[in-house]
This record gives C-alpha cells, sequence and structure tokens, in this order.
C-alpha cells in the first residue's frame, strides 16, 4: 500500500491488481476496469461513458463528481445492474468481491442488488413509491433477502428507522412517504438501503434535493453508518462542498470521462487538470469580490459525438500552451502519478503554473 | 347526485314535451275520434299544465300517486314510474323485465375487454418496440375504429351463420343461475360480449400501455428493483398499482355508460334489454318509459362515479381524507 493511496482510483492502462487487505490478495474489494455506457438512439450512439477505472475498499469513500450529463449517475446504474434489459450497451469489467457485474446475469444480480450493493437516490419524493408505507417498503427489502416472518421484518424495519433517526418509528412505521418530510424522507431512504448491511453503498446525489440544514445531517448520518458497517460508499454528487466533507478519493468526470482522480485532498490543493480547476473556481466564496460567479464558458461537448482530441479541449483556456493543436487532436490518456491520475496534455509543472497563478 | 337526477330528469321531460308526438292520439287506436283524444289526453294526465305535469311525475318518486283516466284510477305504488302509454304496465315491471339483459351483456363484456385491454395493454408496454408490441398497438387501431354494426354483423355472419358454432342470441336466457345453466348463458351472450369487448378493448390497450410506460419510467420502479425484488413483483405490485388509476376512471365511466343499455348492440343482436326498450319508447313517444330508463341510465353513471372515487381511495393513500 506504498504506492497505491487507499481507495485511490488505478492507473490506466491498469496496473497490476492492488493486494487488498481483507480477501488475501484476491483483487480490490471494487475494480471497475474500462467501463463503457453507450446507448443507441436515433439520432446515432450516445457514449455517455467511456473507459472508466476505479477501485474501491471497504471502509473507503469514493467521490464522484461533475455536471449533469457527465456519466454519474449512469456509471452508478451500469454497477447496480439496472441498465440491463435496456437499450443500454455495457461493456468493460467492474469486479466486485471478485464477480464481474457487467457480465453477470440478471438473477444473479438480483441477489446482490439490496444485500450486498444498496442503492440511495436523488429524489426521495419520487423514489419512493407513493402507495405503500415507509414501513413496509423497507420490510419489503428486507424479506428479500432474508427468510424471516413479517413479525421479524417489522422489527427490523422500525429497528432502522430508528437507527436512521426517525422519531417514534412505530408510528412512522405506517405512514405514507406523503406525510414525511424531505429531510425524513431521505432518511427512510436510506434506511430502506441499509437494512440488509450492504458492502457496498451508491449514493445518486443523496443530498441534492434537501436543504442545506438537512444535507448536513443526512451526510453525518451516512458517514456514521458507513462507519457502523465498515461499507465502501461512491458518492455521486456535483457538489465540491460534499465531497471535501466526506470523501476519500475524488473521480472528476467530465463528458463520460474520468478527467481527474485522486485523494480528496490533492483534488483540492493540487489540482492537475483545468476542468477541475474550473469547476472549484466556479464555487461561490465567502470571501470572493467580485460578487459574481465564475462559470466554465462553453458547453459540455455532445456525447452523440466527442471530439476526437482532449473532450475539454473546447473550453480550455490553457490548450494552447500543450502546443500546436495537439489538444484538439489527440485525446490524452488518464495519467497516474502516485495515485493522482490527469487526463491532460500539459505537463504537471505547467499545471502548478497555472494553479499557482489564478 | 340527487340535484343531478333532477336535473336530468327536467331536461329529459322538457325535450319530450318540445317533440313532435303526441301520446295521446297514438294511445286512442285506429278508430279515433277527437273525443276519444281528449279523453286519452286526460287519462295520461296531458291536459295538464307542462309544470303541473312534471310535479306530479317528481311527486312518484318519493310516494304513490292515483293514475288513469277520472273515474278509473289505479294506485301507482311506490317507487311510481308511471304507466307505460303503448303497453299500460307499470313502467317498474318493464324496466325490471330488460335490465337483467342489460346487466348479462354488460358484466359479460366488461370483464372480457378489461382481461383484455389491461393485459394486453401491459404486454405491449413490457415489450415496449418489440414486434409484439407493434401488433397489439396495431391490432388496437383496428379495433378502435371498427363500428359495433360491423363487428356485431360480421360475427353473426362467421360464427351463427357460416359456422354453426353458437345460437343466435335468445331471450329466454338473461341470467346465469337460469334453468339452463351458467354456460348456456355465456354462449348466448358471447357474441355480443365479443363485439363490445373489441371496441372497448382498443382504447384500454392504449390507456394502458402508455400509462404502463410511463410508469415503469418512474424512479419508484426503480428503487424496487435496486432492492432486488422480482421482476414479477416490480411489474405488478410497484408498477401496475401505481399505473392503473387512469384505467379506473375509464372502467367506472364505461361501466355506467353501458349499463345505461348498449342501444347499437342490443339493436344488432335483438337483446330486449334497456337500450333496446329505450329506443323503441322514445320512438313511440312513450314518455314514462323514456323517462324512467333515461334516470336510471344518469343513476348508473352517478354511481359509477362515486365508486370510481372510492376505488381510487383505496388505491392511492393520497387522496384518503384524513
Amino acid at each position: 500500500m506504498t504506492q497505491t493511496y487507499p481507495g485511490a482510483p488505478a492507473a490506466f492502462p491498469s496496473p497490476a491488481p492492488t493486494p487488498a487487505a481483507e480477501d488475501g490478495g484476491a483483487g480490490a474489494f471494487l475494480d471497475v476496469r474500462n467501463l463503457s455506457v453507450a446507448f443507441p438512439t436515433d439520432d446515432g450512439l450516445v457514449s455517455a461513458v467511456n473507459g472508466m477505472d476505479f477501485t474501491l475498499e471497504r471502509g473507503q469513500t469514493l467521490g464522484i463528481v461533475g455536471e449533469s450529463g457527465s456519466g454519474k449517475s449512469v456509471t452508478s446504474q451500469a454497477l447496480m445492474g439496472l441498465l440491463k434489459g435496456t437499450s443500454a450497451r455495457v461493456s468493460g469489467q467492474a469486479l466486485f468481491q471478485g464477480k464481474d457485474l457487467i457480465t453477470m446475469s440478471e438473477s444473479g444480480m438480483r441477489q446482490l442488488r439490496g444485500r450486498n450493493i444498496g442503492m440511495i437516490f436523488q429524489d426521495p419524493l419520487s423514489a419512493l413509491h407513493p402507495f405503500y408505507t415507509v414501513g413496509h417498503q423497507i420490510e419489503e427489502a428486507y424479506l428479500v433477502h432474508h427468510q424471516a416472518s413479517k413479525k421479524q421484518a417489522r422489527a427490523a424495519a422500525i429497528n432502522m428507522l430508528g437507527r436512521v433517526g426517525i422519531p417514534s418509528p412505530e408510528q412512522r412505521y405506517d405512514e405514507y412517504p406523503h406525510h414525511f418530510s424531505g429531510g425524513m424522507r431521505q432518511r427512510a431512504m436510506i434506511a430502506m438501503a441499509l437494512i440488509c448491511e450492504p458492502e457496498l453503498l451508491i449514493a445518486d446525489e443523496p443530498t441534492t434535493a434537501l436543504d442545506v440544514t438537512v444535507q448536513a445531517q443526512i451526510l453525518d448520518l451516512m458517514a456514521e453508518l458507513q462507519a457502523e458497517t465498515n461499507s465502501a460508499l461512491i458518492l455521486i454528487t456535483h457538489d465540491l462542498g460534499v465531497v471535501a466533507e466526506v470523501c476519500d478519493s475524488v473521480l472528476v468526470m467530465y463528458g463520460g470521462q474520468c478527467v481527474e482522480s485522486g485523494p480528496v485532498d490533492e483534488i483540492f490543493y493540487d489540482t492537475r487538470h483545468p476542468y477541475t480547476l474550473g469547476l472549484l473556481n466556479s464555487m461561490p466564496t465567502l470571501t470572493g469580490t467580485s460578487g459574481r460567479l465564475n462559470p466554465i464558458p462553453g458547453q459540455p461537448p455532445s456525447l452523440l459525438d466527442l471530439p476526437s482530441g482532449c473532450i475539454f479541449s473546447s473550453r480550455c483556456d490553457y490548450a494552447a500552451l500543450a502546443g500546436t493543436d495537439v489538444c484538439r487532436e489527440q485525446r490524452p490518456e488518464l495519467l497516474v502519478e502516485v495515485g493522482h491520475g490527469k487526463r491532460c496534455h500539459l505537463s504537471s509543472r505547467q499545471l502548478i503554473t497555472i494553479r499557482t497563478s489564478r | 347526485m340527487v340535484l343531478l337526477l333532477i336535473a336530468v330528469s327536467f331536461i329529459t321531460f322538457t325535450l319530450f314535451q318540445l317533440g313532435p308526438s303526441d301520446p295521446a292520439s297514438a294511445a286512442c287506436g285506429q278508430e279515433c275520434t277527437p273525443e276519444r283524444v281528449a279523453e286519452a289526453r286526460v287519462a295520461l294526465g296531458m291536459d295538464q299544465p307542462f309544470f303541473l305535469q312534471y310535479a306530479e311525475y317528481m311527486r312518484g318518486l318519493v310516494s304513490p300517486r292515483m293514475i288513469g283516466a277520472p273515474g278509473a284510477e289505479s294506485v301507482c305504488q311506490w317507487p311510481c314510474l308511471g304507466k307505460s302509454f303503448q303497453t299500460n304496465e307499470n313502467v317498474s315491471d318493464i324496466i325490471s323485465r330488460s335490465l337483467p339483459y342489460t346487466l348479462s351483456m354488460a358484466v359479460g363484456a366488461l370483464v372480457l375487454w378489461t382481461v383484455s385491454g389491461v393485459g394486453l395493454g401491459l404486454l405491449a408496454a413490457l415489450r415496449k418496440g418489440s414486434t409484439t408490441d407493434k401488433f397489439i398497438v396495431g391490432a388496437a387501431s383496428v379495433g378502435v375504429s371498427l363500428p359495433i354494426p360491423v363487428t356485431g354483423l360480421f360475427l353473426l355472419l362467421v360464427f351463427v351463420n357460416q359456422l354453426h358454432l353458437l345460437p343466435f342470441t335468445t331471450n329466454e336466457i338473461n341470467s346465469p343461475f337460469g334453468a339452463q345453466g351458467p354456460w348456456a348463458w355465456v354462449l348466448n351472450y358471447l357474441l355480443p360480449w365479443i363485439a363490445l369487448a373489441v371496441l372497448f378493448s382498443a382504447s384500454y390497450i392504449r390507456v394502458t400501455r402508455t400509462n404502463m410506460i410511463e410508469t415503469f419510467g418512474e424512479d419508484f420502479i426503480r428503487t424496487a428493483r435496486a432492492k432486488g425484488l422480482a421482476p414479477r413483483t416490480v411489474t405488478f405490485k410497484h408498477g401496475v398499482r401505481a399505473g392503473i388509476t387512469p384505467i379506473v376512471t375509464m372502467l367506472g365511466m364505461d361501466i355506467g355508460l353501458l349499463l345505461g343499455g348498449a342501444v347499437l348492440t342490443e339493436q344488432i343482436f335483438s337483446v330486449p334489454g334497456l337500450g333496446f326498450t329505450a329506443v323503441r319508447a322514445a320512438i313511440s313517444g312513450d314518455l314514462p318509459v323514456t323517462m324512467a330508463i333515461t334516470m336510471l341510465a344518469a343513476f348508473f353513471v352517478i354511481v359509477a362515479n362515486v365508486a370510481v372515487d372510492v376505488a381510487y381511495a383505496a388505491i392511492d393513500p393520497r387522496v384518503r381524507l384524513q
């Protein structure tokens, strides 16, 4: 573990498997290699995810950051096997405790879903079924993976509601999602995802639909429960503040590719990609003098027709620094130096100069 | 609800008064003298001013009233819907005779089209974009554009005239509990059921398909899958229950309409149900029968609407009263 930061994304192309602490060197807990997802549409093939690589160990939190349409959610759905049976074309490998989630059958996947891999969705109001009580929905997740009586399932669900901080869980058990406040609904959602104590939890923008005070509570709750069960957590978000607070490592996505990856501190304080710099720069600050936000100019590229060069080149202020047209003509590879990967033609030295000059 | 019924009865009554028919001259038969027409008019109560006639009729709905010519009156027991101008029968008797036929037609057709419409619609939604889906949608487009006289006559021609597989609909069977047993009842009404079902299930297929496709795209369906539930549970328990509400509304409306009598179908298959009776009554200027059937039909529609509301509350906890 000297070379690779724990939970840090692996190199591209993949290096020798990182020795894992738990299962005697069989490979990482979650090892995603060259994951790609494309959707055929009437207008052509939409390349939503292009060659994602990362690894994750138990107890670690990986943040996947990027703007809307960068492929964050599609990545998570591919891992959950939720794209099976749709028109989506998923390729690559996602080894979860040595088993490949991509080639696994739907029925095999169903055994893992909810039991070994839990998922928390963005908008708890639409993600919870409006016609069933909250308790019933949690209980259902328990019953599908346990040989248990209704009574035991009910007890487990009530216990879980209590653990996620819902007051008087026995009464709340019989209430419907529309009786719950936004924060309470997300707590119920978390209870549902965690009732079988999955080893891997994927949270797809769990705090986006919540107001800021509730956001902090939910994040604390997730961190607390993660510590209790020693599960691995993939946190998908576009909120860099959230990432800084809870993640161990970060993967920045742009146009379906990982553009920068590494330990959270390095991403924030040793940024090595102009896109990540742009993201950080566009965050409002309390001490900012101008009073205006600094967005990255331009639009993300169309996933129907990705540029042949660097995907970010058309919006990059520093493309000229790399030399004549190399950014527009040649797709950079993800280069990893000591656990910190960047997909950029600029040298680390140039990037450091850029960072310190702004 | 009562207000609605009063409004419906008043409109029917008014329309009848404005119409060209003269029940009195029709009732007095072929050897008619002006005196006898006047007598008949008094006997039918049509010598009274319009509003009095209406008030008298409505009174019969809540209490018994006297009916008939002066000197030859008889008591019309509650609920008094009057007597037929044509046959002098109690209207309530006519209705209780016709209703079983209409019920027989409606119940079977309803079951047939709900099962086929919702079933095929669901299948199409699950196989969206496949050949099955395209075939079902195509068949639905054809079905919805086939009017009852076409399907009805076609079915009669093929199954009764040519293949002799089924008997021509008889009036002797009007209930599955009759002497001939339920099977004879099914065979007797099978063709009208199919004729109605072809027309109705077409629209049910389309509505079910659209709604289920929308529902299967909902976040809570993804949540259900993420829990590791079996596809059947996801489809039926989570999907169908959420997507079924518009179907319930449609069903309520259609039940209400159908119980008032399927006029065309009853005509084609010579089933003497409410629709059949109502058409004859309207043509011959038989006010009490027309009134009664119209009000009954309105009553069914209203009851069906209330039933839809109740069903909604059972399906969707959000519409339940606290």
